[in-house]
């Protein structure tokens, strides 16, 4: 059943959007498909997996979990925000140096949400970094890399 | 692990809410943080032919501490906003303890008390402490509003309630609890963020050395929030001591009665209950 579609903008990474979607489609798929945003990843696309995560509002969200009408003003942020052109972003910089990633499907979720938590929390403490990087799956570094990696990203960011 | 179409509304107002989920009944669904609806949708477990996403709907995400009885959680609260809440006292460190169990950071960031009380997961927190609490849920319709207790909002089977299809969960009343009051929640789940197996919420009046009231409430262990009864009565009364805390956990694996699934057996469930009993009021009494 193909359904009327609904025109909407969306603001990702600072710039404006103009898309027209199926109520039905996440902003996954939107920012992917309608935006030519390929960097969010969709692994499981029942919230579990976490490599979908962007920012909303500063806040990491599953963008499996919620649909693009649902998007009114609000600033969306993925992973191709990040880097200042050819700079990395320290968070980026900190994965690169660390080897916080294999095969880097699950990176950019990563990515976003400890952007997000760095950002809002920059003296969190490793354990509770920890919690909130438990948030999100990876199948290939063990995630210890990946720990170190926000570590080291933390450290920097602070100084 | 693409939903299904639907019809979307974003109501602007309350009255305009209910009269959609008057005008659908059961083929409508009420969208509020997504973090279970929509997975299930994507699944295509539910396939709501509407959905009335309550994002714009004014009130619902207010938590009302004017009254010096009671605290009012309004329905689409987030579960982030109640682990770093500002209630006074006992109720909020409650809130707080519990909070930072519902599933991870981002999901906590989406989803709701009202939407997670309204889809009843066996094994979810608020309604443990809805049920350990005796909440007061508010339920509107176009025909009118109701009050009703967690007793009776949750049924004992998995992810019923006693709302409507045209009622909306709007706010949950729960009781301050006094500053001589102990509080804590303790939840075993092989990983952290998982759903619980096994969770318990207690809250205990003190009166002096001795415990004058206990409130226990347990989830995993039925089809919806269970109160331990008869370990609550084990308290009532008694020396705050580690022995009447383990003859009360006891009596609480005594008097549950779960069933075993993939995730643990029964007797597996049912020695959580004593484990999670005796760690939440190790907490409650510390």
């Amino acid at each position: 059943m193909s359904q009327r579609r609904v025109e909407l903008t969306l603001t990702v990474n600072g710039q404006r959007y103009e898309a027209a979607v199926e109520p039905r489609k996440t902003l996954a798929d939107t920012l992917r498909e309608d935006c030519g945003l390929t960097g969010t990843h969709l692994g499981c696309e029942h919230g579990v997996c976490g490599a979908c995560t962007v920012l909303v509002d500063d806040e990491p969200v599953r963008s499996c979990l919620m649909f693009a009408v649902q998007c009114g003003s609000q600033a969306i942020r993925t992973v191709e925000g990040l880097a200042d052109g050819d700079r990395l972003h320290p968070i980026q910089q900190a994965f690169w140096e660390h080897h916080g990633l294999q095969c880097g499907f699950c990176t950019p979720g990563f990515l976003m949400l400890a952007t997000s938590v760095l950002e809002s929390r920059p003296d969190i403490g490793d354990e509770e970094l920890r919690e909130v990087l438990a948030s999100n799956l990876c199948r290939c570094t063990g995630y210890q890399n990946i720990i170190t990696s926000v570590h080291a990203a933390r450290d920097q960011m602070r100084s | 692990m693409k939903p299904a179409a639907f019809e979307y509304h974003a109501p602007r107002t309350l009255e305009e809410a209910l009269g959609l989920l008057h005008e659908h009944q059961d083929e409508a669904k009420v969208l509020a943080g997504g973090q279970s609806l929509v997975p299930a949708m994507n699944f295509r477990l539910a396939r709501p032919a509407v959905l009335v996403d309550i994002a714009h709907v004014p009130g619902l995400d207010r938590i009302e501490t004017n009254d010096p009885a009671s605290v009012t959680v309004g329905a689409r609260v987030r579960h982030l906003d109640l682990e770093h809440n500002t209630i006074a006292g006992p109720l909020g460190s409650l809130f707080a303890m519990t909070g930072r169990w519902v599933g991870h950071y981002p999901i906590r960031v989406r989803g709701t008390f009202g939407g997670s009380l309204a889809h009843a997961d066996p094994a979810a927190e608020w309604c443990a402490l809805a049920s350990a609490l005796d909440a007061e849920l508010h339920c509107r319709s176009t025909s009118g509003s109701r009050t009703v207790g967690a007793r009776d909002f949750f049924e004992q089977m998995a992810f019923t309630t006693c709302l409507e299809p045209d009622e909306l969960l709007v706010g949950v009343r729960l009781p301050r609890l006094s500053d001589s009051c102990g509080v804590g929640m303790a939840e075993f789940a092989r990983r952290w963020g998982d759903f619980a197996i096994v969770l318990a919420v207690t809250a205990v009046e003190r009166d002096g050395d001795s415990i004058a009231r206990a409130r226990i409430a347990l989830g995993g262990v039925a089809g919806g929030p269970v109160r331990a009864s008869n370990a609550e009565a084990a308290l009532a009364g008694r020396p705050a001591t580690a022995g009447t805390v383990a003859e009360a956990a006891a009596a609480a694996a005594e008097e549950v009665d779960p069933t075993g699934d993939i995730h643990g057996s029964a007797d597996y469930r049912r020695d959580l209950v004593r484990a999670m009993v005796t760690r939440a009021l190790d907490q409650a009494l510390a």
